[in-house]
């Protein structure tokens, strides 16, 4: 059966996206990857480092979708900043949009993330903003033209699961564009969670970097993705408040 | 010349006179970058050619790792 997600033309099979953040060492990332089944992988932008000479593209199999983010914008323009600058390393034209204001939590400023997303989306990007799960602004960035929402399951490096869980439901149901439960999720269980309320993929990073041992965990959320999507498309049996036995109740022994 | 690079200040040697010279120096030698000078990107081709000016403000920005 073909399931594929499709994001700004293109035609996924892995509903797992990973980050490139917080490894021990770089070079576990081409091992995660295959790992993960992942196709679509961010990475950061910053300034060079002359001490250090890790380039991390240079671990990045060419077969995957980068998606570069904006960490670090405070506003809209700032993001737009960043992501001319993603693209201009000829990598594609991939952007997760990330404005944040708040330094305790880190939850994304929807009001600029949106208008960045008008502004990016008008230069020819594929868009694909971090967001508080709020459904207005969500239909802000549809109406924008994301390619996809992607919305908070708890703040980002907490592995504290889907605290957003009943915010993601209503956006799963009612924003027409793919729902990516982006930050927070810190189990393979959360991860299938996510996908059986019909997401339409996972953005990870923190849960599989700081496993003890990030390519089993990897592994582990290559397989919770996939089978919290077959549950979704197989439609969960109904859920009741009282016994329903699932033995006959006829032609008992005597 | 005086020349802001990655937010600091310093001078640089006459010979350095265009975004080329500047990625030459050891510290971004053959380093796969993107250039901003005076917040406007630079493309590959014009390297060569643009020339660099007193108080410049230039980013030499790549990709790391992230979320």
């Amino acid at each position: 059966m073909s399931d594929s997600l499709v994001i700004g033309g293109q035609s996924l099979s892995s509903r797992l996206f990973i980050g490139t953040g917080k490894y021990s060492r770089n070079s576990l990332i081409p091992e995660v990857v295959e790992a993960s089944g992942s196709q679509v992988i961010t990475v950061a932008l910053r300034r060079v480092d002359p001490d250090s000479n890790d380039n991390i593209i240079s671990h990045i199999p060419s077969r995957m979708t980068l998606l570069p983010n904006t960490s670090g914008a405070r506003t809209a323009e700032e993001a737009v900043r960043i992501a001319r600058l993603a693209k201009a390393t000829g990598l594609g034209n991939w952007v997760k949009i990330e404005v944040i204001n708040d330094q305790k939590y880190l939850l994304p400023d929807n009001a600029e993330t949106i208008r960045a997303t008008e502004i990016l989306v008008a230069e020819g990007f594929v868009v694909l903003p971090y967001m508080s799960p709020d459904l207005s602004a969500a239909l802000l960035m549809k109406k924008a033209g994301a390619a996809a929402v992607m919305p908070l399951g708890s703040p980002i490096g907490t592995n504290r699961g889907l605290r957003t869980r009943e915010l993601l439901r209503i956006l799963i149901t009612e924003v027409n564009l793919p729902v990516i439960v982006d930050a927070g999720i810190g189990r393979p269980s959360e991860a299938a969670e996510a996908m059986e309320l019909g997401a339409a993929a996972v953005l990870l990073n923190t849960a599989i970097a700081t496993a003890r041992n990030p390519l089993l965990m990897a592994s582990a959320f290559r397989d919770a993705v996939a089978a919290g999507r077959k549950a979704y498309l197989a439609g969960l049996g109904p859920v009741e408040e009282t016994a329903s036995a699932s033995s006959p109740l006829t032609g008992f022994l005597g | 010349m005086n020349l802001i690079v990655n937010g600091k200040a310093e001078t640089y040697k006459e010979n350095c006179r265009t975004v080329a010279d500047l990625l030459k120096l050891p510290a971004w030698n053959k380093r796969m970058v993107i250039v901003e000078l005076n917040g406007e990107i630079v493309a590959k081709e014009e390297y060569d050619t643009i020339l660099l000016g007193e108080g410049d403000r230039i980013e030499i920005v790549h990709f790391v790792g992230g979320g």
